[in-house]
Order: structure tokens, then sequence, then C-alpha cells
């Protein structure tokens, strides 16, 4: 399990991960060599799998994020399946999420302008199978993205 | 707006998936040169096509085995600031994102816990205590797949 020194290279690493080793191990008050072999240690254990880049879709010109909450015909055993399955279909759709709660599925949509919005969502989305109801939340601003966890 | 090919689209799923291997490694998949690879490398970065880069953690290897979406509506809009709700939001490190949206709620926010009892916890005394927060949903997610849309294919 992590120990406090894990705890520590964690914190700094996710909070930079593209940090120089050295600078990294100073912020995480250990030396560079201790560092090195922490950092192998964390992968080796499949703690830390990579250092991702994420795209920024408004700089690709996709000036539109829609949040799309979905519920599906449960009386259809297939739903969920049949659902997902034609969802990665749509080039435009860049996450799926499935929920218990109120809502079944969630897809993030980007698209180009309002107009391309408008006709992804007609030709593409309420054609997905087994919608019972669709709500659409419009991305306005990011706040915060870090994803990192509370270690 | 950046103008961008097949290669490029290539070069940004390879760093979707692993930031950190070199202009060479990305060059050989890409079937490109080192300098080729590197030169298209820094063009995407300097048109900012590249947000920024995330750390990828086993989040349940590490105990975190529930993800939870809220979706938060203010209760007092205009009386309470934006700014304040949002400064306060961030700063609970549980919530790993905050967006400002437009529909049925006003925020949604990714929060991450323990357990269910670790949750509960938060909500009761981090998100319910929020200067402005009013009626609150939450939804835990049971799975999540990341694509890269127009690139093409799932992200790893």
């Amino acid at each position: 399990m992590l120990d406090d020194i894990d705890r520590r290279i964690l914190r700094q690493w996710q909070a930079e991960p593209t940090l120089a080793p050295a600078e990294l191990a100073e912020r995480a008050r250990v030396s560079t060599g201790q560092l090195a072999r922490r950092q192998a240690k964390l992968r080796e254990a499949g703690l830390v799998t990579g250092v991702r880049a994420v795209i920024d879709w408004a700089a690709l010109g996709y000036a539109v994020e829609v949040s799309l909450r979905i519920t599906l015909d449960k009386t259809q055993a297939r739903a969920f399946d049949d659902f997902i399955e034609a969802a990665r279909e749509v080039p435009e759709v860049i996450e799926i999420q499935t929920f218990l709660g109120r809502v079944d599925i969630r897809l993030s949509v980007i698209a180009r302008d309002m107009p391309h919005y408008q006709h992804l969502y007609r030709s593409r989305i309420l054609t997905l199978p087994h919608i019972a109801d669709i709500e659409a939340l419009m991305h306005v601003a990011r706040i915060k993205s870090d994803e990192g966890l509370p270690l | 707006m950046i103008d961008l090919d097949e290669t490029d689209f290539a070069i940004l799923r390879a760093l979707s998936d692993d930031a950190a291997q070199g202009a060479g490694a990305i060059g050989r998949s890409c079937g490109l040169s080192q300098p080729a690879a590197w030169r298209r490398i820094r063009r995407l970065r300097e048109a900012g096509v590249i947000r920024g880069h995330q750390l990828r953690l086993n989040s349940d290897a590490l105990g975190f085995g529930v993800t939870v979406f809220l979706g938060v509506k203010l209760a007092t809009k205009g009386r309470v600031s934006l700014e304040d709700f949002e400064r306060a939001v961030s700063a609970i490190p549980e919530v790993q994102t905050v967006e400002h949206v437009l529909g049925l709620y006003d925020y949604r926010l990714r929060v991450v816990a323990r357990d269910l009892p670790d949750f509960e916890r938060v909500l009761r005394r981090r998100i319910m205590t929020l200067p402005g927060a009013g009626e609150v949903e939450a939804n835990v997610l049971l799975t999540e797949e990341r694509r890269m849309g127009p690139l093409g294919g799932p992200l790893g």
C-alpha cells in the first residue's frame, strides 16, 4: 500500500505531470534516485498507467459541447448494449458513461457550431435505439478539470 | 483555426494515449522521421490543440471506488456570486471537475470518494454547505468510455 512518500510524489506528479524529474523530486522532497525508484514501483503496481495529453476540442474548431442525459426504455433487454454500440458509431461522441440513478446514460457530444449540433441531434442522436427521454445540458465553461485524486 | 491532416490525427491519438513518449517513438508509429514528428508536435502545441496533461491513475486500485456526478442548482442566483461558488467548490479535493452548464442545472461536478459512506460525508459536509447550493441530483458512475471523437477510435 502507499506510504507518505508515495502520496507526496503522487500529489505533486498529478498536479503537474510533465514536470522534469529533478523539479518533481524537489517538490516531493525526495532524491531523484528515490523518485525514479518510486515511480517505477507505482507503474509496475499499475497504480499509474501513464500521462495523457488532453485535447482542446475548441482549438480544433468544435466550439459547442453538450451533455446529453438519456433515459432508456428498460423494457428492452438489450437497451444498454444496443444504445452504446450505436453511440460509438457517432464520431462527435467523445464520452459514454452509464449511471445508477435517474439518468441511465450520458453522452458528451461536440459540434462545430449550433447548426452543426442541430443537424447531429436530429440525424444521429435522436435516431439512437431505445431512448425513452433525453435532456441536454449546454456546456458553458470548464472551471476545474484536473481530475486529480485526493491523496 | 489550425488545419490538420490524418497524420496530425494519428499524432494526437498517440499523445492522448501516452504523452511521455518522444518524437522518435511517435514518428515511428505514424511513419514520420523524428524531426518531422517533432515539428508537427510543436505546431500542435503552439496552436493550443493540447489543453494540458493528465496523470493516468488507477483510482480503484488507489482506493477510490466511487465516482458520482452531481447536478447542482444554485438556490440564490443574484445574491451569491458565481465566482464565490466556483472558488469554494473547486477547493474541495474530492471534486475532480467543475463545469458551468446551461439547462436543468447550473453546475455539473465529478466527485470521487472511497465508498458510498465516504461520498455521503463529502456531500453533506462539503457540497450541501457550499454558498448558494440548492437542489442537488446525484448519479453514481458505473462505466465510462472516452473516445477520440472526430480523430477516430477509443481513447486508452
